[in-house]
């Protein structure tokens, strides 16, 4: 009986509290989402009108010899954009935060320069770097001629070869303070005892960065996988303002993002697919959620967080 | 206190029920037919009330000129009626145009591109039909045949204007190196060979970075001398000949036979970088089309000269691509419908015209009703009217319905061809490939 009445009360004042947030989260969010998804599985007549297809989108944008290559192909591009990201961007964020953090005169300058690119507008960045490496008036040719290798200079940007490493560097070039801070953030609240004890057992710089600071921030090092790899499966922009939607040479910058807008929205003479637009979307959000859930499932059950 | 939360909650409920209904109503390819929520029901405000007319466009460079120029001329007419006009950058013009159309925010007057995206925007009734409008008459079958049902019964833009192609030149630079205006293809590459031996010059100034160009003012720009301008437009739509037949092979052979004058890094150099290397005085040919007049007027310093797309062989007949590329419709939608069709009726007033096509020199009225021209190189393109027969780009009308679309298709192999990955027979046989993967003509 004693037990029964000391049972709480249903928390009204909780869901109070959340409803806001998931108003506004279920409104903007959840509910274009599962319409969009609901979308893919619809297709759309000339007059806009919708009929039910059930998978047919799909079996279309893996076999249709229209749409297979070019989600493929985007898909690749995706993969390699992305590990470009994750091979350069990060460990260079990581060498630069460790530089940081190991203080000296100058680093608020370098800190604020290196974060610069981030808040800058990706329509300057892509005009920036368009003239940069232009074959007619770039400095790039000309930069490299001080050293004597004027003959390594290609027209980089244009090329089938080169054109999706080099717009996943300025993209790296772009966004790698944003890395920088956060490994930054982390190391600087490793506490001076552990460092100076390390010291003084006569570890040396090298091992006392890999053996005790990187464990200590194994976690941010996965949050920073994670946003690269929502970030790059998201990517658009930049390719966008550099290339155009038709992605070119060949489609050989074309990554998820410009695939979804050239079905979704068209093309000069080409009108655009809503409901193959939608299934592309699907796509996106299905790599994305897999990506996160194997993050989710392998990395951050398993990383043990120090409380310091 | 407690009922009160019980009730807060269920506010918070019923808002949340709310709004997810609100949310699926505002999802717009739900609605099946547009045109019924879209009619024109308000009256036109009463006199002596101002309306505001918004002309959506994607000729965003021309927003000066509507300012200053033609958009005054038709308020001094009609000084109850205020016209702005709104253009979005081109290459996003239609993806902007039909979200505010199914959103309802779009303007009164739609700039209309010809062909099928206008009349897939027709067909979902946005746009109004204007068949009957006063002044329809100054318009040509064919000038109005980019904005008409296939059935040839009802037309929906007031047709504004097309564009020539053709190639510009440095008169500097060909007096220096004592060349002539080629008119052959022969002649066309003996002064290319001229102009690239004497080295200070970039031959040919084009890139093929944003693609579109090699298609544009390459592909269409010397085709039509090859598939004999609307005979060969005409035989592809009905079939009986391929984009794999020899005249489609040697237009791309050409482009190939190009690639080898263009400037260093092609493959880098977007649209605007080629029309500063020309205007600088770097370049010496610049193939193109008439729509170039303005701005090279402004910003070069040299004299400007034009030449016609060369003949494969002395005598040929000369095709050039005339093609019908801008017009202005009615959103069905329009508050202010008697307004809009007033504006109509003056764009295909001879008084537009003349305005039109003497603000914008390389922009060419459709209209029957003559129009005197003022720019010299507007007059001497707008001459070949009569010299050479007319067409206009072959990926427009019905071959760009499918997928893979015809018109990107053209783009990415064209660039190709001139970036030398691709020879001039596998585009052929690509483009055909894809057409022929969904076009069956009609027999």
């Amino acid at each position: 009986m004693q037990q029964t009445k000391a049972r709480k009360p249903f928390p009204t004042h909780v869901l109070v509290f959340l409803a806001p947030a998931v108003i506004i989260y279920s409104l903007f969010m959840v509910v274009p989402l599962l319409n969009s998804l609901r979308l893919s599985f619809y297709e759309t007549g000339p007059q806009n009108q919708l009929t039910f297809v059930g998978l047919d989108n799909y079996i279309n944008l893996f076999t249709n010899v229209n749409f297979a290559p070019r989600f493929w192909g985007a898909l690749g591009n995706n993969i390699v954009f992305f590990l470009v990201h994750m091979l350069v961007q990060n460990p260079i964020a990581l060498l630069l935060a460790a530089l940081l953090a190991t203080g000296g005169r100058g680093r608020g300058f370098y800190r604020s320069t290196l974060f610069m690119p981030t808040i800058l507008s990706v329509v300057i960045i892509g005009f920036i770097w368009n003239l940069i490496l232009s074959p007619l008036w770039g400095v790039a040719e000309t930069m490299l001629s001080w050293v004597g290798l004027e003959q390594l200079f290609k027209p980089w940007l244009g090329l089938e070869s080169t054109a999706l490493v080099t717009v996943s560097l300025i993209s790296v070039w772009q966004f790698v303070g944003i890395p920088m801070i956060l490994f930054y953030a982390a190391l600087i609240g490793i506490p001076e005892e552990l460092t100076e004890a390390a010291r003084v057992d006569g570890a040396s710089g090298w091992s006392t960065f890999w053996r005790i600071k990187f464990p200590l921030i194994l976690p941010t090092v996965g949050i920073v996988g994670i946003l690269t790899y929502v970030g790059n499966f998201n990517a658009f922009d930049l390719i966008y303002t550099i290339k155009g939607a038709n992605a070119g040479p060949e489609y050989s910058t074309d990554i998820m993002g410009t695939f979804f807008y050239r079905t979704y929205f068209g093309q000069q003479l080409q009108l655009g697919n809503p409901s193959m637009g939608a299934t592309v979307a699907a796509m996106m959000f299905l790599i994305i959620l897999v990506g996160v859930l194997i993050y989710l499932f392998t990395w951050q059950r398993r990383i043990q967080s120090y409380e310091l | 206190m407690r009922k009160n939360t019980l009730f807060v909650l269920f506010l918070a409920f019923a808002l949340l029920l709310a709004s997810c209904g609100g949310g699926e109503e505002a999802t717009p390819v739900e609605t099946a037919a547009p045109v019924e929520e879209a009619a024109p029901v308000e009256e036109a405000a009463p006199s002596g009330e101002k309306v505001q007319l918004v002309i959506e466009s994607w000729r965003n460079d021309d927003l000066k000129i509507w300012e200053d120029k033609i958009i005054p001329a038709f308020e001094a007419k009609y000084p109850n009626i205020d016209v702005v006009f709104s253009p979005s950058a081109p290459a996003e013009y239609n993806g902007v145009l039909n979200t505010k159309l199914e959103g309802g925010t779009a303007g009164d007057l739609i700039t209309c591109r010809p062909f099928d995206a206008s009349l897939s925007l027709f067909d979902q009734g946005y746009l109004a039909p204007i068949t009957d409008l006063p002044g329809m008459e100054n318009f040509s079958d064919v000038a109005k045949s980019a904005w008409i049902t296939d059935d040839g019964a009802t037309v929906f833009c007031v047709p504004m204007a097309s564009v020539i192609h053709g190639f510009f030149y440095n008169k500097t630079i060909f007096d220096e190196l004592g060349l002539q205006e080629p008119t052959t293809r022969e002649e066309f590459f003996a002064v290319l060979d001229k102009i690239k031996e004497d080295g200070k010059y970039t031959p040919i100034v084009m890139g093929t970075a944003d693609l579109w160009e090699s298609a544009t003012m390459g592909f269409q720009n010397i085709g039509p001398m090859y598939w004999k301008g609307e005979e060969g437009r005409k035989a592809l739509i009905a079939g009986t000949a391929k984009y794999s037949d020899e005249p489609y092979v040697q237009t791309w052979q050409e482009l190939a036979d190009w690639g080898a004058y263009l400037p260093d890094g092609k493959e880098a150099v977007k649209y605007p970088d080629a029309q500063s290397l020309f205007t600088l005085g770097k370049g010496a040919i610049y193939p193109t089309g008439s729509w170039e007049i303005p701005v090279f007027e402004e910003q070069s310093e040299f004299e400007l000269g034009i030449f016609p797309p060369y003949l494969p062989n002395a005598g040929d007949t000369c095709y050039i691509s005339d093609h019908t590329d801008i017009a202005l419709g009615m959103n069905a939608a329009t508050a202010h419908p008697d307004e809009a069709k007033l504006f109509l009726e003056w764009v295909a007033s001879p008084e537009f015209a003349t305005i039109y096509a003497n603000s914008l020199p390389g922009f060419f009225s459709l209209s029957n009703q003559p129009v005197e021209l003022t720019d010299p190189l507007a007059k001497e393109f707008l001459s070949w009217r009569e010299t050479c027969e007319e067409t206009i780009r072959n990926s427009y009308q019905i071959l760009s319905r499918g997928e893979p679309n015809l018109e990107n298709e053209l783009w990415r192999v064209s660039a190709a061809v001139m970036n030398g990955t691709l020879t001039p027979e596998q585009a052929a046989e690509e483009i055909q490939a894809g057409l022929d993967s969904w076009y069956t003509p009609a027999q």
